[in-house]
């Protein structure tokens, strides 16, 4: 039983990283139409920026977990008014030509400076240690970042669902001509969704630095599997991809713990349920079929 | 009030408009009618700003219009009420109502809206789409009427509505006329036309074919339905 709840944490774990992602993923795509394939890339700064904060500067994990996600977003912000808006008229190649190019620049850039090899970034004292429920003991760090996550994702939710800026992107994202037509100013919501989706995935890398090895192509690993959530919730569903993400944290956990004498199946797990789902339901759990403009 | 000056529109290759010219005067009700493909739709899309490929020139207020933005054409006072009742699943009733910003003098308080529409009330808080047919013109049109809309574009507001709602959707015209309210109306269903519209335009095959008043529909009622192919 112990194993059991032990395995279902660590899921829930590493399914708030890609609830974090997909989460941007899903709110990029809802406002933009743009897939965001250099979304790991973005994740893996967060996680370089913190890296180089505290090695070149002294800069504790605390603070670094402001400054990267404010300071990505504002070079998605930029990025987004200087490249990635043009996307909204090409043929969508375009979108995966210019997306998985950054991907590769900003992998390179970093490569340049540091090399391949893995990192290592201390866990901030606060939370080094463990927590005991009972069952057995969770790292504290661990309990830190799921607990981190589920408030941020209840965060975002609650500005969507319950404020007014939440109800012009969800208009926008639902209807974005219509939503013109009612006099409001499209456009303008634009820069700051990309700028935020960005964030998000510079304050999850933030979040992995102490946990998992920083390395430029730390992202490039992840962000596969985050494109199967994305999948699997329903392409531009907020909800979605947040449900989807916990769920492959799960499954993907679970798959390791017992069936690990299967390799095959516990690789694939992931992609085999994207293939039911996709076959079940094209549009994803909990994606809407597009609606006309 | 509206004026539309040899307005031409195409979707790619095909040209929808051509030429087009015609005016609205402020408090009219004025219907355009055609058959499916004469253009209709397009024109009130090029009023509002939707249709990207349009030459000509259309003017509100004697303000040229023509290269505005549709939101900012909204802003304006234009209240737009599409064809698919434009209902939001991802909002609810009450989100659908308080989406646009209030944009002219007369704005319909919500309560006002709730106290015309009991159905509305009841389901404020449901999503936009779970609402029936009727219910979801009702709300199109309680949108632009909370906004304050001085001309109201309608796509079509009867088409698919029982007759009582038919009814009701010519009681609130008629009330929005007699606020000082524009409005420019597709419709197939000439009888509700001449109920509530001063003129009426014919469109055929992207053209102004034929401008007429009440009383030509009436006496050519059979004729025009005849080749409306209804």
């Amino acid at each position: 039983m112990s194993g059991f709840a032990q395995n279902t944490f660590n899921g829930l774990v590493s399914g708030a990283f890609y609830a974090l992602l997909a989460l941007g993923l899903a709110v990029i795509f809802g406002m933009l139409r743009v897939v965001n394939f250099a979304h790991g890339a973005f994740y893996m700064l967060g996680a370089f920026g913190a890296y180089v904060l505290l090695t070149e500067a002294g800069v504790p994990f605390w603070a670094a977990l402001v400054i990267m996600p404010v300071g990505l977003g504002l070079l998605g912000m930029a990025l987004e008014r200087a490249v990635i808006h043009r996307l909204t008229t090409l043929d969508p190649l375009y979108n995966f030509l210019l997306t998985f190019g950054l991907t590769l620049i900003l992998q390179d850039l970093v490569k340049l400076r540091y090399g391949v090899q893995s990192s290592p970034y201390a866990t901030p004292s606060l939370l080094s240690g463990s927590v005991n429920f009972g069952l057995f003991d969770f790292p504290t760090y661990r309990v830190f970042i799921l607990g981190f996550a589920v408030l941020l994702c209840v965060a975002v939710w609650w500005v969507l669902t319950r404020t007014r800026i939440g109800m012009v992107v969800r208009a926008a994202t639902e209807r974005p001509d219509l939503t013109r037509a009612f006099g409001i100013d499209v456009g303008r919501w634009v820069t700051p969704v990309f700028g935020f989706g960005i964030g998000l995935a510079g304050l999850a890398g933030v979040l992995a630095a102490p946990m998992r090895a920083v390395n430029p192509l730390m992202g490039a690993d992840l962000i596969i599997v985050v494109f199967a959530v994305v999948v699997i919730g329903g392409l531009g569903s907020i909800f979605g991809s947040v449900a989807a993400g916990f769920g492959i944290g799960l499954v993907q956990a679970w798959g390791e713990a017992y069936l690990s004498n299967f390799p095959i199946v516990s690789q694939t797990i992931v992609f085999v349920v994207m293939a039911v789902v996709l076959l079940w339901r094209p549009a994803g759990l909990f994606g809407r079929e597009e609606a006309p403009a | 009030m509206l004026r539309i000056e040899n307005l031409s529109a195409s979707y790619g290759e095909a040209r929808v408009l051509r030429d087009v010219s015609l005016q609205v005067a402020a408090g009219e009700v004025v219907t355009l009618v055609g058959r499916n493909g004469a253009g209709k739709s397009t024109l009130l899309r090029c009023v509002m700003g939707l249709h990207a490929g349009q030459r000509g020139t259309v003017e509100l207020d004697g303000r040229d219009i023509t290269r505005l933005p549709a939101h900012k054409r909204a802003r304006l006072g234009l209240g737009w009420v599409p064809d698919d009742r434009g209902s939001y699943a991802t909002l609810t009733v009450t989100e659908n109502l308080i989406l646009p910003p209030t944009v002219g003098p007369d704005p319909w308080s919500l309560e006002r809206v709730y106290e015309a529409f009991p159905a509305l009330h009841t389901r404020r808080d449901s999503a936009a789409t779970m609402l029936s047919g009727g219910e979801q013109q009702m709300l199109a049109l309680a949108r632009v009427l909370r906004m304050g809309a001085r001309l109201l574009l309608c796509d079509e507001p009867t088409e698919g509505l029982s007759p009582l709602l038919v009814q009701q959707v010519g009681d609130l015209l008629r009330e929005a006329k007699r606020h000082g309210v524009t409005v420019l109306l597709v419709e197939q269903n000439l009888h509700f036309a001449t109920g509530v519209a001063d003129r009426h335009y014919l469109l055929a095959e992207g053209r102004v074919a034929e401008a007429m008043d009440n009383s030509e529909v009436r006496s050519r009622e059979r004729e025009l339905l005849a080749y409306l192919g209804i």
